[in-house]
């Protein structure tokens, strides 16, 4: 059998606090990351995320079990050894001071360079190949001080890049980023585990471009269970529901995202076709309304025809030029 | 893409501090009580051997002597704040911030208030004895109070470490007041002295210890380069770069508090310098890298120590300023000019 660039093996993680039990957050963790996979690590907050993520980079302890980087227990592996093998980009380490971009990326090179931290051809090569890898090669010449939050964090990425490490851990990373950006971020990163045979873990809040960008999905709950799997399996076999579970939010498996969970009043028909109609759902089900698919459930229906929405209530019939006009209407009459 | 075109600035840059600090050493040679010219200066470095002039005295035994102090006194103590402020991640540090000068003004405030009362032999008659024993108290005093917070230094994180060397500042402070009120005025006076800081009190018989330990210790930081540029984006990141962050730490602060301590044992402790050079160098060189900004410093240092002991001398007038207070009214200026053209000093740090 091939060594696994990362293989846990019964891994404990949680905290020491000095005179106190170790606080445990995640237990029994048989986990391996395979050359070109990206996956992420999805669970609610305050699960542990981050404490997985720096007790797999070696930064701190595990509480039990073992955690081995190419064949290598990580626990005897000197700073210098971890980081070739692992990059970390975390939370609290959006950078500062007077850097420029390129000067933060080539602290990557750190653990590749001499004492004195000098950049020899390689490292320059590997340096400006990174900066276009992320997009970042135009905050190459501008200080860091000057940068948005999302630009910082592009930064940061290419730092780790710029280790070149087989081991990528990405503590949300898509924190600060708008959207567009995020789904960027992703598909960047997606890119690089595929193409460069990396092993890419990144722990994210967003589960909807998780579950379209990740090869694999490890979901930690609550009770510190870790379960793995493909997005897609997860998602059928109802785990991403149970990972999350809580009153307030209903999984659709069918949109494949969660919904805020409200005790509906009235359920509705709506006849029509094409985006007017999905809207409409989507702003009817918001103010309470249960969508039914057979008009004869419901009293209320609503028929969406080209910019007129006709509504019908136990025999009484009245037309909206707009959705909003609709919407305030039925906020109005509460039916 | 090549890498940021600031390099030829920081070189020219470079080239101008360090032409600045030679002829603010040749200044301090020449001026003073008495100007001296150029050529009598000369005349006493390469002249006839055997010639036992009063000038050539001057120059070699004196002059020379407290330029050097000086300028080595300068470079130690900004290399030793730049360390302070970029383990601590703040501006505000300053060499001392460990409390290495309250330790050793407890040590002098001992030998000058309670032994010298107590054994007036010790002292009196044998001038150089005297400094010594002075130079032995600052340096011991500052050595026992290093100790102390570097013993706490594997333990807890920098900002209690920062907290820590103030309160033992504070505490030590306190023990020597308490010296000071049972203590007779010419005393006070005398302990006062020590305190305003000279640069004239290292003598070649001393400069073999003194220059030691600082070129040591500046040679030595140039080896933290690396690590240092690594600390100032946090301790954490440090580590994922494969910085062992602990050892770098206490290198760094054992490294900055000798310099410092060495200076204060010597010279007295010397205020404001340390904080001052660092911001001067970052301000000048608009970088955080060490691998600039420790030489930076040792010449910025330099020339600002040179600078303010040309004025604590104050040529053409009689008498001399407290060099305490000269740096700090060279220095305050500096660092306000500072702040105000680049806005926000925190910057730097975060």
């Amino acid at each position: 059998m091939s060594v696994k660039p990362l293989q846990t093996e019964s891994l404990r993680v949680g905290y020491k606090i000095k005179g106190q039990e170790p606080r445990t957050v995640a237990s029994g963790l048989d986990l391996e990351l395979v050359p070109g996979e990206f996956v992420c690590l999805l669970g609610p907050n305050g699960v542990g995320k981050s404490t997985l993520i720096r007790s797999l980079s070696g930064m701190q302890a595990a509480l039990g079990g073992s955690i081995h980087i190419s064949g290598t227990d990580v626990s005897s592996m000197s700073p210098k050894e971890k980081a070739r093998s692992v990059s970390v980009v975390l939370t609290d380490s959006l950078p500062v001071g007077m850097f420029d971009g390129y000067s933060v990326v080539a602290l990557g090179r750190h653990p590749h360079t001499s004492w004195t931290g000098g950049l020899g051809a390689e490292d320059k090569e590997r340096i400006s190949w990174v900066l276009e890898a992320v997009g970042a090669g135009h905050l190459a010449h501008r200080q860091i001080s000057e940068l948005s939050d999302g630009e910082r964090q592009k930064i940061m990425i290419a730092r780790a890049l710029a280790q070149e490490t087989q081991i990528m851990l990405l503590d949300e990373p898509t924190a600060f980023l708008d959207l567009p950006r995020r789904v960027e971020l992703m598909r960047t990163l997606r890119d690089l585990a595929r193409r460069e045979g990396l092993c890419i873990l990144l722990s994210t809040h967003d589960l909807d471009l998780a579950l379209r960008s990740a090869d694999k999905l490890w979901l930690l709950a609550s009770d510190g269970t870790l379960k793995t799997g493909m997005p897609e399996q997860l998602a059928l076999e109802g785990e991403i529901a149970a990972t999350f579970a809580s009153g307030e939010v209903d999984w659709d498996p069918e949109q494949g995202a969660f919904r805020m969970h409200r005790n509906a009043c009235a359920k509705v028909y709506v006849g029509g076709t094409g985006a007017e109609r999905v809207w409409t759902c989507r702003a009817l089900s918001r103010i309470g309304y249960e969508v039914v698919d057979n008009e004869e459930e419901s009293k209320l229906s609503i028929q969406v025809i080209e910019n007129c929405w006709r509504v019908s209530f136990e025999g009484e019939n009245f037309e909206c030029r707009s959705l909003s006009e609709l919407v305030e209407r039925l906020l109005g009459s509460n039916v | 893409m090549t890498q940021p075109a600031s390099s030829s600035r920081s070189v020219l840059l470079f080239a101008l501090l360090g032409a600045g600090v030679l002829a603010l050493l040749l200044a301090n040679i020449c001026l003073g009580s008495a100007t001296i010219s150029l050529a009598d200066v000369w005349g006493a470095f390469f002249g006839d051997s055997s010639d036992e002039s009063v000038m050539r005295q001057i120059v070699l035994d004196f002059r020379l002597p407290r330029a050097l102090t000086a300028l080595l006194a300068g470079s130690a103590l900004a290399v030793a704040g730049l360390l302070m402020q970029t383990i601590f991640r703040n501006p505000l540090a300053d060499p001392f911030v460990l409390g290495v000068n309250s330790g050793a003004s407890l040590g002098v405030a001992i030998v000058l208030l309670v032994l010298a009362p107590a054994g007036v032999t010790l002292t009196q008659g044998l001038e150089l004895s005297g400094h010594l024993l002075t130079v032995i108290a600052a340096t011991g005093g500052a050595a026992v109070v290093l100790a102390i917070v570097l013993s706490f230094a594997q333990r807890v994180d920098v900002m209690s470490l920062l907290i820590l060397g103030l309160m033992l500042s504070y505490a030590v402070g306190a023990v020597v007041s308490i010296l000071m009120f049972y203590s007779m005025a010419e005393r006070i006076q005398s302990f006062f002295a020590w305190s305003y800081g000279t640069f004239g009190n290292v003598a070649w018989s001393h400069m073999r210890v003194f220059g030691t330990c600082i070129v040591s210790g500046a040679v030595a930081s140039l080896f933290l380069c690396k690590p240092l540029d690594a600390m100032l984006m946090g301790e954490r990141f440090a580590e994922s770069l494969g910085t062992n962050v602990k050892a770098v730490r206490i290198f760094a602060l054992g490294l900055a508090s000798l310099m410092a301590g060495t200076v204060t044992g010597f010279c007295g402790p010397i205020g404001f310098l340390g904080i001052a050079a660092p911001h001067l160098c970052r301000y000048l060189f608009k970088t955080a890298q060490h691998r600039v900004l420790i030489p930076a410093s040792l010449l910025g240092g330099a020339a600002i120590a040179l600078a303010a002991d040309l004025v604590a001398k104050a040529p053409g007038f009689d008498g001399a300023l407290p060099l305490n207070a000269v740096t700090a009214l060279v220095g305050a200026p500096v660092i306000i000019a500072a702040l105000i053209r680049q806005r926000n000093l925190r910057k730097a740090f975060g």
